[in-house]
């Protein structure tokens, strides 16, 4: 693979360039909606996961590695396990279940019960994101060394 | 001999799946509908989400949610070790 952009179109990279943050405004709404409408963490990281992608291969494969680096991935891809359980075990230091949310005093009203499925759906949504494109960058930054 | 066992066997295969075809219960009416009747009644109170899928999955199933965020943890962890090289 080639370590330098892979298209020296202008058109591309300019379509590129104007396209990548609607598609992650798109993907932050799917997240941050999935209570209301059709989405979720997983859907919405999806999204997010594919914009990256998108500029990793009109870019290159060391300009998408500059902007989302293996380290912060790595500390973003087990973010969603670790929101998850702890907002879990809050649920038990407030003498509920686990994962029963409505045991937290906050959310008890009814109103604003859908705070902890939301935090829930970032959670993923970030892990999502972290794992689809590290997927996408190891299985693109292999050398032929053949 | 050989074809008539053979023959048997796809009857009997046959059998079973057209009488299970024809004992199967009409769309829409499942088994047991407390849980879904439960669920459909109080989830937006319960869990103050609209979309009562969200609800389902990340508060009624919600210990199945966490499950499926560590198994793609723990593939991506698989995919890192096996196919990476050291170049990122």
């Amino acid at each position: 693979m080639s370590e330098g952009p892979i298209t020296k179109d202008v058109l591309v990279k300019t379509v590129t360039k104007i396209l990548i943050p609607p598609i992650q405004l798109f993907g932050l709404y799917v997240i941050m909606h999935g209570h209301i409408s059709p989405g979720g963490g997983f859907q919405g990281g999806v999204i997010i996961a594919s914009s990256f992608i998108l500029y990793a291969l009109v870019f290159g494969y060391r300009e998408g590695a500059h902007r989302a680096k293996l380290k912060i991935r790595q500390f973003l891809e087990p973010l969603g396990p670790i929101i998850f359980g702890t907002i879990g075990l809050i649920c038990i230091l407030f003498s509920g279940n686990f994962l029963q949310y409505s045991a937290i005093p906050i959310l008890a009203n009814a109103e604003i019960a859908a705070t902890a499925i939301s935090l829930v759906e970032i959670g993923i949504g970030i892990t999502v994101t972290a794992v689809i494109f590290s997927i996408f960058m190891a299985m693109g930054g292999r050398k032929t060394d053949g | 001999m050989k074809k008539g066992i053979y023959f048997l066997v796809l009857l009997l295969f046959i059998s079973t799946l057209v009488f299970t075809a024809f004992s199967i219960r009409s769309f829409g009416a499942p088994p047991n509908s407390d849980m879904d009747n439960y669920i459909i009644e109080n989830g937006q109170e319960e869990t103050g989400a609209n979309n009562i899928i969200s609800g389902v999955v990340y508060d009624y199933r919600g210990f199945d949610t966490l499950g499926e965020v560590t198994v793609l943890f723990t593939a991506s962890i698989a995919f890192m070790v096996l196919i990476r090289r050291l170049n990122d």
